[in-house]
């Protein structure tokens, strides 16, 4: 009992705030005691990790080839993985090829996410003739399938990762666009919404203040599950021969050069379709982690 | 306004003013999409409410209580209609929209929905003042003064989440945010209604003290009879989106003079059962307000429509008591029903 009484004392004294986790941390908790999201987050992280390390981790000079040394097997003296049609070591193939998938898989959907996300936001937001005008904009794009679009624009302004990752920004910014627009607009009716409207804010106050937290995680894991799509997009651009140039290393078109290798070495030539594999799958199953996580009601 | 000087030396001046209210919300259809109709959902609403009083609002479901409120407070844009708050208009525009929020504040009825889920009670409440410039530091003390207020210990409520708080805590926040802006009038748009019984009478209580503490004047919108029974001063019975009867709480109760407010006095349960009703109750819903019925918008429900009631619509007329107003034609002298009071001078 003197214990309590102590206890009372000292809380009434020092002014314990009571605190309590809020979203983000409730998220954090989730996602630490769910394994697959957690190994998944793991192994995007190194595979971000060893492409932004790749200088120094490459075993080799990822350009050098070697006449003597072409498409040499798995764990051949002096090159882990290989080589391919031109000798040149695949291990820093893939590691410098990480970067200019990864890049390209990244990027546009950070473009796309803050283009269509604004855009989305504002035509949920405001509603009435601007959503129309926005909405309707965005529709025309998906008439067209994702690929071909990325093709047609891509082809259009010519070969080069500028062009290509200016393709798959306007690929992307429709359907983050369109699930921005759906959330806003839900969290709009809301009275707490009205009830800022109320106290006199302004609607850029009440985006930042109340909107954006509550929209901001479901566009950004929609975002996330477009990575993969993006990294494929890319590689396939690639491989069309519409984004990166030889000799740069890149993982699609390091699977349309080592096309030609299929009957002599398939374990060399499958592997830049491996690394798209594993990192395209890793994204999408930490943002399904990461889905589940953030669905929480609170 | 000329009335309202006269009488001011006895009566506490008027705060708000509302005159001739209208919202018809368009409806669109058709293969162009053109304007088919429109909901009248304000329809020509006028009223007074003095420093300090409570007036009521009451009337059924889609009467328009809650689409007033939100005009009031320019949620929704009015059609026509002029609102002033302390003697002078509300500008259109943002600067007389800001000003006029800070002296009008309401509290909305999901006590739950109106709070949001990402913020802390302290930034929720603190959010009206910085919006209105007070510093963050005052703005987060102001929060903890009026937590208290309401009830609610600062220290272990400063922090938390909504979802943390049960409906009448909530409840709490909602007004202490709403007063944390030091407003002169606070609408309650069936602020009580979604809480226990308990609660509800726990909450009222607060109200009418924050009411005396805060030198407040109330807007009571419910659908509860007995609690506008007890806070209102005065009560404004609404129909399809007009004012059918307006007057002093007691008269209104006791005497009321419109057949449709007299058919929501009957509906109220009563405890004693000796006292249960006499007056057959409404029966069927309220004609739609896209095609409100012409004449007196009550006439279809009304036990004593004539064919007056079918072709003129009555205006509010002064009735017995002292600022108790009602519009129906067995009020209005010479209107042609046969119950209407017949001219003294014929």
């Amino acid at each position: 009992m003197t214990d309590t009484t102590i206890n009372d004392a000292s809380v009434d004294t020092a002014q314990v705030v009571v605190s309590s986790r809020g979203y983000w941390a409730t998220v954090a908790r989730r996602v630490r005691r769910d394994p697959v999201t957690l190994f998944f987050g793991a192994v995007v992280l190194l595979i971000i990790l060893s492409a932004v390390f790749a200088p120094l981790l490459a075993p080799a000079d990822p350009y050098k080839a070697s006449m003597i040394l072409r498409l040499k097997p798995l764990g051949t003296e002096g090159h882990l993985l290989g080589t391919d049609e031109t000798g040149r070591d695949m291990l820093s193939r893939l590691l410098y090829g990480g970067r200019l998938s990864l890049f390209m898989g990244i990027m546009p959907v950070l473009y796309a996410l803050v283009i269509g996300g604004a855009l989305g936001i504002i035509a949920g937001f405001v509603g009435g003739a601007t959503n129309m005008a926005i909405m309707r904009t965005m529709d025309v794009f998906y008439a067209f399938p994702s690929v071909l679009l990325a093709i047609a624009i891509s082809g259009a302004l010519g070969a080069g990762i500028g062009n290509a990752v200016l393709s798959l920004t306007l690929v992307f910014i429709p359907p983050l666009a369109r699930v921005a627009e759906s959330v806003t607009t839900q969290v709009r009716k809301l009275d707490y919404v009205e009830a800022a409207r109320a106290s006199g804010a302004g609607s850029l106050t009440i985006i930042r203040v109340h909107v954006l937290a509550n929209v901001l995680g479901s566009i950004f894991i929609y975002a996330t599950s477009l990575i993969s799509v993006s990294i494929i997009l890319a590689s396939g651009l690639s491989f069309l021969g519409l984004g990166v140039k030889p000799p740069e290393p890149e993982w699609g078109l390091m699977l349309n050069t080592l096309r030609q290798a299929i009957y002599v070495n398939p374990t060399i030539a499958a592997l830049p379709g491996v690394a798209i594999f594993i990192t395209s799958l890793s994204f999408n199953l930490l943002s399904d982690g990461l889905r589940s996580a953030m669905d929480v009601r609170i | 306004m000329t009335d309202t000087t006269a009488t001011s030396t006895e009566r506490p001046p008027v705060l708000l003013q509302v005159d001739d209210l209208k919202k018809h919300f368009p409806i669109f259809g058709g293969a162009l999409n053109r304007q088919v109709g429109a909901v009248q959902a304000v329809d020509g609403v006028s009223f007074e409410v003095r420093r300090g009083e409570t007036l009521g609002i009451v009337g059924e479901s889609g009467c328009g209580k809650s689409t007033t409120a939100k005009l009031l407070m320019h949620l929704i844009e009015p059609d026509a209609g002029a609102i002033s708050v302390g003697g002078e208009e509300v500008r259109r525009g943002r600067r007389g929209l800001r000003e006029m929020r800070r002296r009008m504040q309401m509290v909305f009825q999901d006590s739950y929905a109106s709070l949001n889920p990402r913020l802390t009670i302290e930034d929720t409440i603190a959010f009206g003042p910085k919006v209105h410039g007070v510093p963050v530091k005052v703005a987060k003390q102001r929060a903890r003064d009026f937590l208290a207020k309401v009830g609610l210990d600062p220290n272990s409520f400063i922090r938390r989440y909504p979802h943390e708080l049960s409906g009448g805590q909530r409840q709490r926040v909602n007004i202490a945010r709403a007063l944390a802006l030091e407003p002169d009038i606070v609408i309650l748009d069936e602020a009580v209604s979604a809480l226990d019984k308990s609660v509800e009478a726990q909450v009222l209580n607060l109200l009418m003290d924050l009411k005396r503490d805060f030198d407040l004047t109330y807007l009571f919108i419910s659908h509860d009879l007995n609690v506008v029974h007890y806070v209102s001063d005065r009560v404004l019975v609404m129909y399809l989106g007009k004012v059918v009867e307006v007057g002093p709480v007691e008269m209104l109760y006791t005497a009321s003079q419109h057949p449709y407010t007299r058919a929501l006095l009957s509906a109220m349960p009563a405890m004693d059962p000796d006292k249960r009703a006499t007056e057959p109750p409404l029966a069927g819903d309220p004609p739609n307000p896209i095609n409100p019925p012409p004449g007196c918008r009550f006439h279809t429900r009304c036990v004593h429509a004539e064919e007056v009631c079918k072709l003129k619509e009555p205006f509010l007329t002064r009735v017995a008591g002292e600022g108790h107003f009602s519009a129906c034609h067995m009020a209005i002298e010479g209107s042609g029903h046969s119950q209407a009071p017949q001219r003294v001078a014929a």
